[in-house]
């Protein structure tokens, strides 16, 4: 199992504003667009691993279309009753967890070979994500360049110090109608803030509000039809159940990067793979493999289980379940709450190679006391 | 003044994939397509600087290691978000089992 250590990077606070003082540090100093470590992987295989079909996705997306309509239909003719409670916990997780890792993989273009699949995949989970489309494209993008560096990194779930409360209400999805509601309305309104501005080309501007536009005007006609009906029915089903289905996309998400590095180059000091159970992995689409997927974000989520055997020599060992995941973090970020420097890093197996501490500038453990 | 270089032997590329070539301080795509003939553009994604070697091709398109950015190689159109500018192409030619490339 992994080894707890400390390190201290700069003393300084971070600002995670991304046209701040901690993104000029990080364009200064190299670590934006930097170059990353990757695992040796001979083209070959690696070709192998990249190739793409259509046949695992529209398996699952077939299974997962039926799940959901099948539990809507449910909630819908139970309605009224306690009958339709487990519908909408079924139904909620699929329209508000099982849609984040779709709307990632679609977004990569990674589940489907053929292209107009994996967009039409993309913008139905953008929706039930509450997300931009063009917008979150780019974010992701930024994400991938530039994974938790303070500063420019879009996607930081987690910030340190960390704001426990604001974790813990995330599991109830309440800040998506705080923020994410909100933000596609002023979108909508034509207006998008300096920070998006910084990672989406300006060329992209017009068509990330046209997609706001969009969005908002089925929240506007749900919220319509519910007034019509006299009846919650429709906004349970329609935007509703980021409120009560959120939990399992936060539950598996918030463990690919929480307590790690921040400001490094190489993915298994700031990413983390966990096994799952088989339930869990197939709404998450096998991002339990996160290491391996930020590596290689060309390899389709159903070779990850593959690529993660022929690179693990080379990674710290996987979380062998979300509990120990959890139990291993949360003395982490209890600790940042007071120095926010304070970090886990995972120890490498002998086979691996060494990271490159002179680079990362990692180890001062008597600066955490 | 364009020159014709030579890049690679025929057989250095396998069929629907992609090799590095430097030359003269700049680096290339060469592209052998699946119906066997072979292509050359810029050897950087044009969203980051990305080595496009690294990446998939899949009939027309390669697509970039870095974002999934999509490219036709054959024309350099760049095919969406998060590549919108397109790649240069240069000319390709076959000659005593090597492969040519136009430079200017
Ligand atoms: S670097 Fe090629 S798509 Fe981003």
């Amino acid at each position: 199992m992994s080894a707890v250590e400390v390190g201290n990077k700069t003393g300084s606070k971070r600002d995670y504003s991304l046209v701040g003082e901690s993104t000029k540090r990080a364009v200064e100093t190299g670590l934006a667009s930097a170059e990353w470590y990757h695992t040796d992987v001979p083209r070959k295989v690696m070709k192998e691993l990249m190739q793409r079909s259509d046949g695992p996705a529209i398996r699952d997306t077939l299974l997962w279309i039926a799940l959901i309509l099948g539990s809507a239909v449910g909630a819908i003719w139970f309605w009224g009753s306690w009958w339709c409670v487990p519908f909408f916990v079924v139904y909620g997780v699929l329209y508000a967890s099982s849609s984040d890792s779709r709307w990632h993989e679609c977004g990569h273009g990674t589940a489907f070979r053929t292209r107009w699949m994996n967009d039409a995949v993309y913008q139905i989970a953008s929706f039930m994500q509450m997300r931009n489309p063009v917008q979150w494209r780019w974010s992701h993008a930024r994400h991938h360049t530039d994974t938790i560096i303070v500063g420019r990194d879009a996607e930081i779930a987690v910030m340190r110090p960390p704001d426990l409360l604001r974790a813990l209400l995330s599991f109830t999805g309440l800040l998506d109608f705080r923020y994410s509601l909100p933000g596609l309305f002023r979108q909508a309104a034509g207006r998008l803030t300096d920070e998006e501005k910084s990672y989406i080309p300006e060329m992209e501007w017009l068509k990330a509000i046209v997609a706001a536009r969009w969005h908002v005007a089925i929240y506007v006609a749900t919220a319509g039809l519910a007034i019509y009906m006299r009846s919650f029915l429709p906004l349970m089903l329609i935007g509703g159940p980021r409120l009560y289905g959120t939990w399992h996309m936060v539950l598996t998400g918030l463990l690919q990067h929480i307590g790690l590095a921040d400001n490094v180059t190489d993915h298994r000091l700031n990413t983390r793979t966990v096994y799952m159970n088989p339930i869990s992995r197939w709404i998450y689409w096998n991002m339990n493999y996160h290491v391996e997927h930020h590596m290689f974000p060309m390899v389709p989520y159903h070779a990850l289980p593959r690529l993660h055997e022929l690179i693990k020599h080379d990674l710290p060992a996987p979380n062998p379940s979300m509990w120990h995941a959890y139990k291993e973090v949360w003395p982490v970020v209890l600790r940042q709450l007071r120095y926010e420097d304070y970090y886990l890093k995972r120890e490498l197996p002998p086979t691996a190679r060494p990271y490159k501490e002179e680079f990362h500038n990692l180890i001062i453990p008597a600066a955490a006391e | 003044m364009s020159e014709w270089v030579e890049a690679c032997a025929a057989d250095d590329v396998e069929e629907e994939d992609v090799i590095r070539f430097d030359h003269a301080g700049r680096t290339f795509a060469i592209y052998r397509s699946p119906d066997d003939e072979y292509f050359a553009t810029d050897g950087l994604c044009t969203h980051e600087k990305v080595h496009l070697a690294d990446g998939l091709v899949m009939d027309d398109i390669i697509e970039c290691p870095k974002h999934n950015g999509r490219f036709n190689y054959k024309t350099g159109a760049a095919k969406g978000a998060p590549v919108c500018v397109n790649l240069r192409t240069y000319p390709v030619k076959l000659e005593a089992g090597m492969v040519m490339i136009q430079l200017d």
